[in-house]
């Protein structure tokens, strides 16, 4: 059994291993950390409110039922009626946008993506890094650009709490006549209603939600796991014991 | 000790150690189990498409029935005349349970001569409670067959009153269902939430 | 002769006799598991037969469950997964439970041949067995391949593409044999509906049968061991090899513990990263399949990488079929190419140890390269270690012809 023990321990170390690798594909450069706290029931709360006046205009979250986001942000049902169904009457209902999907095509050139598995397919720190780094760029039809999603048609939407940013792109010229640009950093060149720590916060809130709804049962199962996990040792233990007993005959 | 002592103490912890993994595997099987048992149950989508349905009911006339659907299930929303009323304690001894003793089959505030929150109002389930084909209405008074307007299921021929009471030497065992309902309104009844509620 | 044993093995009278005259049901259990002897020498490696056996289980019914709420429509498909993830109550246990088992379904299967690599246990008289097995592995890459298609994501849809393109390098047939298995002039809504019937029926029958016979024959000829000896060649007074234990109560016993093991390890993964980091279920499958667009990065699941990164080795469409193909069916001719007297590694020569060893890490790191894009060195270090995977396999005839074995023991090594 020596070796099942060791053999599990490696599995379980390798286990760990990839899972804290992160995502295995679609590396976007260097990407800053997030920092949502999932746990953070205040700070999920300010984004489903952030969500549901910023973005649930264009964007849906149609597998996402308001009366599951009041279950896990421990809301009433009067405060999800007050403060975020917008475009709902009932609690059971799904999160729709405003807009309808045919016309948010024809005006953006693409319909607005769902967003509820968007933390998902993505990963939070790009939301993150997605919703902070819009820049003015003269020659977009919306007057911004990304710089996660270089030509996105989504226009930058939070532009009056954030202000506008320039980017600032560095071109060098190797030896060998080619061209290389590098972004060296944003400049604000006009001021929003936040200041640049208070705007990071609010986009930290609005992803924090983001990723909540892309998994609203991940604390209930962690939860769950710990009790399945100790079951399994007390298990482990009573059964290698009848084990050892049996095998006496052997040895 | 001698050897068949120890001999013993090996099989006494044995059988002990048996039964108390067969337990622990039989309980940890039973709580797994659980969750693809629950599965089965009405999901959030089927609870949302469940919710409670409301029916306008301003212009209904007296006599005039309307037939609408929650959850899936088919209820008679009929509007009773005065006639109507009048003869609904004509067949008493012919009803299997005209007091609506069966408290499955009607809320608290229906169990009355009416059936009903409001008099006028009727509101049942339009399922046979034989075997849930959906009964036929007939409100036509016919005194020589002894009846006074009701429903009669198609299926097996069993026959409920203006209340929508059994009557006996039918196959329905019970009373037409009154779903639970409120009037939000005068002229507004919400079906699949208590009045209490 | 244990307690438990001698329960089941005495004769009874009253039902049991009535089954018994009428189907072997005690006879079936004797010859089976309370008188089916194995070696008490068995290690760890003799774990994932079993292993292999509770994830089938688990696959089942966590499929049948699945099965009542998923909907086999290009229209529907993805947003009934999430209706299972999300509405259905329990529903998102008993999806991870079934992505997650999946990936472990290859881990023990891949775990289980390696066993019979380092023992030798596809040799005479074992051939059979070990062909079965790789027809159950056949099928089993099959099954997880439809399966991968219903969840209708961006890595369903294009994975699903790729693969089934492959076909169209066959020369002459190609195209219409793509025609054939999509049932439409591209992947749609008719492919994944036929994906689903193969996926829940068809595949999941062959491979019951197959299994089914897997384990005839594995009790017909008995199993090996780590020493790669016959038990039944020493047998004491009562007919029962010395070296062999009866299956229950003693193999149950300690296969019960590696169960517990395992499903710790299981559980770990459904409960707190059944993602895995983006190779139990990649990050672009949570996005709907899209005809438009392929995502930027495209890699099978880590299951397929191997074989994988040699199709992409290969810089002709043809070839590159043909040694994909070849990398999957060659390890079914090892019974015939391995020529060592011996079948245990632990009595085989340096020459075998050797190559195992490269062996081993060119298939890791195949299965690493065919998750990275495509490109430069990656490109490179796959040519280099496809060559080292067909040569170890096409070279063994010679290799394991001239390693010098050692001589192996009349009874097992056993150390309490």
């Amino acid at each position: 059994m020596g070796n099942l023990r060791r053999f599990a321990s490696l599995l379980a170390l390798s286990a760990c291993l990839v899972a804290t690798t992160g995502h295995a594909s679609g590396d976007s450069g260097h990407l800053e950390d997030s920092g949502i706290d999932p746990g953070d029931i205040h700070s999920l709360q300010r984004g489903a409110r952030n969500f549901m006046n910023y973005c649930s205009g264009c964007h849906s979250a149609r597998y996402v039922r308001y009366n599951t986001i009041g279950k896990y942000l421990e809301l009433s049902e009067q405060q999800l009626i007050d403060s975020l169904m917008f475009n709902a009457e009932k609690t059971f209902e799904t999160i729709l946008a405003s807009m309808p999907t045919d016309d948010a095509a024809r005006w953006f050139g693409k319909a607005p993506p769902d967003l509820s598995l968007m933390s998902r397919s993505k990963g939070a720190d790009y939301i993150y890094n997605f919703l902070t780094k819009f820049y003015v760029a003269e020659d977009s039809a919306t007057g911004v650009n990304n710089l996660m999603l270089d030509g996105t048609s989504m226009p930058h939407v939070l532009w009056e709490l954030q202000g506008y940013q320039a980017a600032i792109f560095k071109t060098h010229e190797s030896e060998d006549g080619s061209v290389t640009t590098t972004f060296e950093g944003f400049e604000q060149i006009s001021a929003g209603l936040m200041n640049a720590e208070e705007y990071a916060g609010f986009v930290r809130d609005t992803v924090n939600f983001l990723a909540h709804i892309g998994e609203p049962i991940r604390s209930d199962r962690r939860k769950l796991g710990v009790w399945v996990l100790m079951f399994l040792f007390f298990f482990y233990i009573i059964a290698s014991m009848l084990k050892k007993q049996i095998w006496k005959d052997v040895n | 000790m001698t050897d068949d002592d120890l001999d013993q103490i090996d099989r006494n912890r044995r059988h002990f150690l048996t039964i108390a993994t067969a337990i622990t595997g039989l309980v940890g099987a039973g709580v797994a189990i659980y969750p693809f048992l629950a599965s089965l149950k009405p999901s959030a989508r089927a609870q949302a498409l469940g919710a409670p349905v409301e029916v306008s009911i301003g212009s209904l006339e007296p006599g005039e029935m309307v037939r609408v659907l929650w959850r899936g299930k088919l209820v008679f929303v009929l509007r009773r005349t005065e006639e109507m009323l009048k003869h609904l304690g004509d067949n008493l001894d012919m009803l299997k349970d005209p007091n609506s003793e069966v408290v499955e089959q009607q809320p608290e505030y229906a169990a009355n001569a009416t059936r009903s929150v409001k008099p006028e109002y009727l509101v049942v389930e339009g399922s046979c409670t034989h075997l849930g084909c959906a009964p036929i209405e007939d409100f036509e008074v016919r005194p020589a067959d002894h009846w006074t307007g009701g429903f009669f299921c198609p299926c097996h021929g069993s026959k409920f009153d203006l209340a929508g009471r059994v009557y006996t030497g039918v196959p329905a065992p019970t009373n037409l269902r009154v779903p639970p309902h409120r009037f939000v309104r005068d002229d507004l009844i919400l079906i699949g939430q208590d009045a209490a509620a | 002769m244990s307690r438990i044993e001698s329960e089941i093995g005495k004769p009874q009278g009253g039902l049991m006799k009535w089954i018994d005259d009428r189907f072997p049901f005690t006879e079936t259990m004797k010859y089976h598991i309370t008188e089916y002897y194995a070696a008490k020498s068995f290690n760890v490696w003799y774990v994932f037969g079993v292993l292999a056996m509770v994830v089938l289980v688990i696959q089942f019914l966590t499929g049948i469950f699945l099965t009542m709420n998923y909907k086999p429509a290009a229209a529907d498909a993805f947003a009934s997964v999430e209706y299972i993830m999300r509405d259905v109550e329990w529903g998102w246990l008993i999806r991870y439970m079934h992505s997650t088992g999946a990936s472990f379904f290859f881990i023990v299967v891949y775990l289980h041949m390696y066993r019979a690599m380092l023992y030798g246990s596809y040799k005479k008289p074992r051939e059979l067995i070990w062909i079965i097995g790789m027809l159950i592995f056949l099928t089993l890459m099959a099954e997880a391949f439809a399966g991968y298609l219903l969840p209708w994501g961006q890595m369903s849809y294009w994975g699903a593409q790729v693969i089934i393109s492959l076909f169209g390098a066959i020369p002459w047939v190609g195209d219409a044999l793509v025609e054939i298995i999509r049932g439409d002039y591209s992947i749609s809504d008719i492919t994944l509906n036929r994906f689903f019937a193969l996926h829940v029926i068809v595949l999941p029958l062959v491979l019951i049968c197959l299994i089914f016979v897997h384990i005839v024959a594995l009790h017909e000829v008995g199993s090996n061991n780590p020493d790669g000896i016959e038990i039944k060649e020493h047998k004491g007074a009562n007919g029962i090899p010395l070296d062999g234990i009866a299956f229950h109560p003693y193999h149950t016993s300690k296969d019960l513990v590696a169960i517990i093991v395992f499903l710790m390890i299981f559980c770990a993964v459904v409960f707190f990263a059944p993602e895995m980091g983006g190779y139990f279920l990649e990050h672009a499958n949570f996005e709907p399949a899209n005809m438009r667009a392929t995502p930027e990065h495209i890699a099978p699941v880590w299951y397929f990488t191997p074989f994988y990164a040699i199709l992409r080795a290969v810089p002709s469409k043809l070839l590159g079929f043909i040694l994909f193909g070849l990398s999957v069916v060659l390890p079914l001719f090892l019974p015939w190419l391995d020529r060592a007297r011996v079948k245990s590694i632990r009595y085989r020569g340096w020459i075998y140890k050797s190559a195992l060893t490269v062996f081993t890490i060119t298939f890791v790191v195949l299965g690493w390269l065919g998750t990275m894009p495509a490109e430069g060195v990656y490109v490179l270090a796959a040519r280099i270690l496809s060559v080292i995977y067909f040569a170890f396999f096409l070279l063994m005839p010679y290799y394991t012809a001239i390693d010098k074995t050692k001589p192996v023991p009349d009874r097992v090594v056993y150390h309490g």
